[in-house]
């Protein structure tokens, strides 16, 4: 079956998960994504190509569990742009692409020589999509970063935490997926428009730029109405902003480290809870409204977190949402990916064949389509996995030309 | 200036809660118009705070200005059948609907495409339809937390609890997968005409966007430990927040690990005159004096393991005494993936930010004010990411809207 993006070919300079992650979208609805590596350096710009978690004790740049994850569905080659005929054989390649992508620090491409400038005498309606942390202009230009500098930069650090602590932050990459599908979402609509017009453009995409929208409503309060985030007591991101709820939190259940995540709506929300759970305080005239559960609220995360503490998280979740109210246990991996009847029945994580690893499940999908569903099925490649397949069937080498050019140190 | 979208004559209907409604404005603001459509009372996030000088009304919410820009207006009461049979002359001339919530939760695609073949609806839920937890009420803390961000998010001590990620990010990451489906969908249409159905589940993209949680676990059935300001783990990392001397975080990044970090930070210290202050200076010197680093063996090497750790240390003092932003630059001139930890609002007042446009003006002509806003999230070269207009008021374009339906 022919992919919803079968049409479209991606010369493909991306790595780590910023990048990897948008042309990883695109190759699971069929786009053939052919991803460049470097022979000299086997691929390492890409750190996540021999680094853990891996599936039994071999290692090396075959053997990266988060590299095959990101890369799935894509074809790998290698390609020494050190060498004239290397550089020769990527115009070649970008003269029958869509859309070229990167996530190099600003000025790498210029460097190679393949800037947009060079990319569009190439190919007139080439579409090039450049993925930094701040973007290809502008004071920070040349300054270097990996998600947690983004997150920290782009005020998604600061915004995440618990009053009279420092920032918790993200607990992981949040802004090399969100950057990935930002990266996706420009391919798309730079797609849409050549579709429409016959032009290609360059987009320039920073990461902390695209951070730094996903706090619209923190960011008018400061700039309306001249209240800044940063001030005594903020931010409290378990509570809820927007809108008002209480009790709105996480809270302590039965065993040690686990927690249930409750939020009351409304007024019949609140009447749920105190029926499910048949406290007494909770018929308190301070906590008979809105106002007065907001005014009163750690004294109410208190008692209720009192409850809460004798109960079963899962337990008590589904106790919660019996009655309509939106509760559950904070999920650990081993509960959300092999116990939750909703993520099996999805699909959300199918095996790949990898080349060397074999069989491994990766991050399915969170969508389906009626006509032209994605497709996860090959692991990401090896090293020059797909030299055969591009050089000679695509660009038309013959066997001897890339065992030669092999020999030589350009492939 | 005011070069076309890159969604120019693209049509969308949004019947959208919060789950989906930044799905909209990520369109809107790239040329698609987007006809939102309320019941007559208005959206209910038109009652979300923060207001306009603290005081609520219907076109007062902050909440709302944000995600609805670019966006036009409609009302409609999908109890009646004249505003039911409005509402399908309007579908049956879109390109993609959108929905997510109650209104609209009715409409079925089989249905709709019967008169509109080429029609691209997408649903948002948080669990999916016909799932087995389809059922469950959600909001974004529960699908932060059941989908995996909220393990992996808050303290060293485990005492305190894991921390939902702030600013609604569970619905942020539903819409961005509507968008990005919305749009292969699309690009399919331009080839063969055909229309089609996307479900978006919520609790799945909360899943599929928890990185090194998800494959920690799929891949070596292991699992990550959430930690102050850094990547959950396996095993415990190295803090790297520092508070430096103007009560602001910054985040020191990768320590140095190469010959010539070694040197740079030498030169930061001398700069400063901090190298007698700061004890371990001669371990730096050895370090930058060594040929080679072999990260390899820092275990079973106890001189590169004083050396590494007093790299560490130094970046630490460093920040100790800079204020943040001193500490953010110096190190990144030196070529150290350094950061400073600033509140959203600040990112508006940087200098980088600002030479950039990020910060946009939009104008709202019945306050007679104009006001900031963050701008776009990724720079088009050819067809300029731009706020046409402020959210819009309600049933602001219903005169326009229907009179066009009516006539097509």
């Amino acid at each position: 079956m022919p992919g919803a993006l079968s049409h479209l070919r991606i010369c493909d300079f991306t790595g780590q998960l910023a990048g990897a992650g948008a042309t990883r979208f695109l190759a699971a609805f069929g786009a053939q994504v052919i991803r460049i590596e470097d022979p000299v350096h086997q691929g390492q710009w890409d750190i996540l190509r021999g680094m853990p978690p891996f599936v039994d004790a071999r290692r090396g740049v075959e053997f990266g569990g988060p590299f095959n994850n990101h890369n799935v569905e894509k074809l790998g080659i290698t390609l020494n742009l050190r060498t004239a005929r290397g550089k020769e054989l990527l115009k070649e390649l970008v003269s029958i692409s869509d859309v070229v992508t990167e996530n190099f620090s600003a000025g790498v491409m210029g460097r190679l020589g393949f800037d947009y400038e060079a990319l569009k005498t190439l190919r007139n309606d080439i579409i090039y999509v450049s993925n930094c942390g701040f973007g290809h202009s502008g004071p920070y230009k040349d300054f270097k970063t990996w998600g947690p500098i983004v997150q920290a930069v782009s005020g998604l650090t600061f915004s995440s935490g618990l009053p009279d602590q420092p920032p918790s932050g993200w607990g992981y990459s949040y802004m090399d997926h969100t950057g990935g599908y930002y990266m996706a979402i420009a391919i798309l609509m730079a797609l849409r428009h050549r579709n429409q017009t016959g032009e290609g453009q360059w987009v320039d995409l920073g990461c902390t730029e695209a951070g730094a929208t996903l706090a619209g409503p923190a960011i008018l309060d400061y700039t309306v109405n001249g209240r800044p985030l940063r001030r005594p007591g903020n931010p409290n991101s378990n509570r809820s902003q927007y809108p008002a709820m209480a009790p709105h939190g996480i809270y302590p259940s039965q065993e040690e480290d686990t927690w249930i995540a409750i939020a009351c709506r409304d007024e019949q929300d609140w009447k749920a809870i105190g029926l499910a759970t048949g406290e007494s305080w909770m018929q308190e005239v301070r906590f008979s409204d809105l106002r007065g559960r907001l005014l009163a609220e750690d004294a109410l995360d208190n008692l209720l977190a009192k409850w809460t503490r004798k109960q079963d998280n899962f337990e008590a979740a589904a106790l919660l949402q019996k009655v309509g109210v939106p509760a559950t246990a904070v999920q650990r991996p081993q509960e959300r990916i092999d116990q939750d009847p909703n993520t099996k029945a999805w699909g959300l994580w199918p095996t790949v064949k990898h080349s060397e690893m074999g069989a491994i499940r990766v991050d399915g999908l969170p969508v389906h389509f009626s006509e032209t569903d994605w497709r996860m099925e090959q692991g990401g490649p090896c090293l020059g996995e797909h030299n055969e397949e591009v050089f000679g069937g695509l660009l038309g080498l013959n066997p001897d030309e890339i065992a030669s050019l092999t020999e030589d140190g350009v492939l | 200036m005011n070069q076309p979208g890159a969604l120019e004559g693209l049509r969308v209907i949004e019947l959208c809660d919060e789950l989906g409604m930044f799905a909209g404005k990520l369109l809107a603001d790239m040329g698609a118009e987007v006809i939102k459509v309320e019941r007559p009372e208005g959206d209910p996030t038109r009652a979300y705070p923060p207001f306009l000088d603290d005081e609520p009304g219907l076109e007062r919410s902050l909440y709302f200005w944000h995600y609805n820009t670019s966006k036009l207006s409609v009302t409609l009461d999908l109890t009646n059948s004249v505003d039911r049979k409005r509402l399908s002359t309007l579908i049956d001339g879109t390109d993609i609907l959108i929905q997510s919530g109650e209104v609209g939760a009715d409409l079925e695609y089989a249905v709709l495409q019967k008169t509109n073949a080429g029609l691209i609806m997408v649903t948002l839920s948080p669990f999916g339809q016909e799932m087995p937890r389809q059922e469950e009420a959600a909001t974004d803390l529960t699908i932060l937390a059941g989908g995996g961000p909220v393990w992996n998010c808050g303290y060293d001590d485990h005492s305190l609890p894991p921390v939902r990620g702030g600013g609604n990010q569970g619905y942020h990451t539903a819409s961005h997968f509507a968008v990005m489906s919305a749009l292969v969908a699309l690009l399919y249409r331009d080839e063969t005409d055909k229309g089609q159905h996307i479900e978006v589940n919520a609790h799945a993209a909360a899943n599929v966007t928890t990185e090194a949680g998800t494959y920690t676990w799929l891949v070596a059935q292991e699992t990550v430990e959430r930690q102050t300001g850094r990547h959950a783990a396996v095993n415990p990392s190295m803090p790297v927040q520092v508070l430096c001397k103007d009560g602001r975080y910054v985040n020191t990044g990768i320590p140095p690990r190469r010959p010539d970090s070694f040197s740079a930070v030498c030169e930061w210290l001398e700069t400063l005159g901090l190298t007698e202050e700061f004890l371990e200076f001669p371990l730096l010197e050895q370090g930058s004096k060594r040929a080679r680093f072999d990260m390899s063996m820092l275990q079973q090497d106890q001189e590169l393991m004083a050396i590494f750790g007093a790299g560490r240390s130094a970046m630490n003092f460093l920040a100790s005494r800079l204020t943040a932003y001193e500490f953010f630059v110096g190190g990144q001139q030196r070529g150290f993936q350094t950061g400073i930890i600033y509140s959203p609002e600040e990112v508006l007042e940087d200098p980088h930010f600002i030479e950039r446009g990020f910060p946009v003006e939009v104008e709202h002509p019945e306050l007679a004010r104009t006001f900031t806003y963050p701008g776009a999230p990724y720079q088009f070269h050819g067809t300029p990411w731009r706020i046409r207009r402020r959210a819009p008021l309600l049933g602001e374009d219903n005169g326009h809207v229907f009179a066009e339906a009516k006539h097509s």
